[in-house]
């Protein structure tokens, strides 16, 4: 399954190429929600509350 | 009765509908991806191509997305402008990046897979030179939002520059039957059905629907970090004019 004859660094390349750049987008995801969440709740803890935020969000 | 688009026009709404979709959403993308990659390495080499058919697997799905989301974003820049939905613009700022970054993976994938079979990285021909204006289009888009300060204004600049843009799909799909080029002709979605063989389909068409749901996953997980990122900015310029306004009253 593995053995990929004479182009094998061809195609592992690619695959490393995809890991790389969608593991990058989904970490850049995880990581800036994250960012965004701690923002509110540091407003929050001032004070500073949407007018919604007794609701549900 | 609303559509569903009228319902998630309440951005409080989106977040609890996309928070419930997000883990399935992923999961399937994780359990498609994982199946179609399974299938295509146990698949048998192509009679030509040989091994490095494999690379079809990541290449295909990935320049497919570099056309969908384009898609999406001009569908998005079109709600913006024409009807003002308010998630229409969260939705085309979320799916900039993601788009670049499979057009720029169609190209990587593409480039790898072109020296062993086309003895060359590069050729400048239609095919290839037009998906890289795509990528420079997708590169357009963020730096046209990025050079602005009144986000109104550069939500409405961006959207006419993506219906602009789209005038790139219909030129990279047809680019293949117009010119000469060393890129194969369409093998799958074609008139008469697809040219490829069963065991190397299947895998495809599987890593295609996973990489679709996958970008699904990541597009609505960027929109929410656009709404949340949004509130943080909403919440902010309203605690300085809380802090002016007392200023004043201390003032007089």
């Amino acid at each position: 399954m593995f053995d990929l004859g004479p182009h094998a660094s061809f195609i592992w390349l690619s695959y490393a190429a995809v890991a790389l750049v969608v593991g990058g987008l989904i970490a850049w995801l995880m990581l800036d929600g994250r960012e965004q969440q701690r923002r509110l709740d540091e407003l929050a803890a001032r004070g500073v509350r949407r007018r919604s935020s007794g609701r549900k969000s | 009765m609303q559509t569903l688009t009228q319902r998630l026009a309440n951005p409080t709404r989106f977040m609890e509908f996309s928070g419930r979709l997000l883990p399935w959403i992923s999961a399937a993308a994780a359990l498609l991806i994982a199946c179609g990659l399974y299938l295509g390495f146990s698949a048998p080499p192509d009679y030509q191509q040989g091994e490095t058919v494999r690379i079809m697997y990541i290449h295909v799905p990935s320049a497919w997305l570099a056309m969908a989301i384009y898609s999406v974003i001009a569908i998005s820049s079109f709600g913006l402008l024409v009807f003002r939905h308010p998630l229409a613009d969260v939705s085309a700022k979320a799916a900039v990046p993601l788009g670049a970054a499979f057009t720029l993976l169609a190209l990587v994938t593409g480039s790898l897979w072109g020296r062993p079979m086309w003895g060359t990285y590069w050729v400048w021909d239609a095919r290839l030179t037009s998906v890289l204006i795509l990528f420079f289009l997708y590169l357009g888009l963020m730096a046209l939002r990025a050079s602005l300060e009144d986000e109104t204004l550069a939500s409405k600049l961006t959207a006419i520059l993506a219906l602009v843009g789209i005038v790139m799909l219909p030129i990279i799909k047809f680019s293949v039957d117009f010119a000469n080029t060393l890129h194969q002709p369409s093998s799958v979605l074609r008139v008469g059905g697809p040219t490829i063989e069963a065991s190397l389909l299947t895998p495809l068409l599987l890593t295609a629907a996973g990489f679709t749901l996958l970008f699904s996953a990541m597009h609505l997980k960027a929109m929410r970090n656009e709404i949340l990122r949004r509130r943080v900015k909403a919440l902010q310029l309203a605690e300085v004019e809380r802090a002016h306004t007392a200023q004043l009253a201390a003032a007089e």
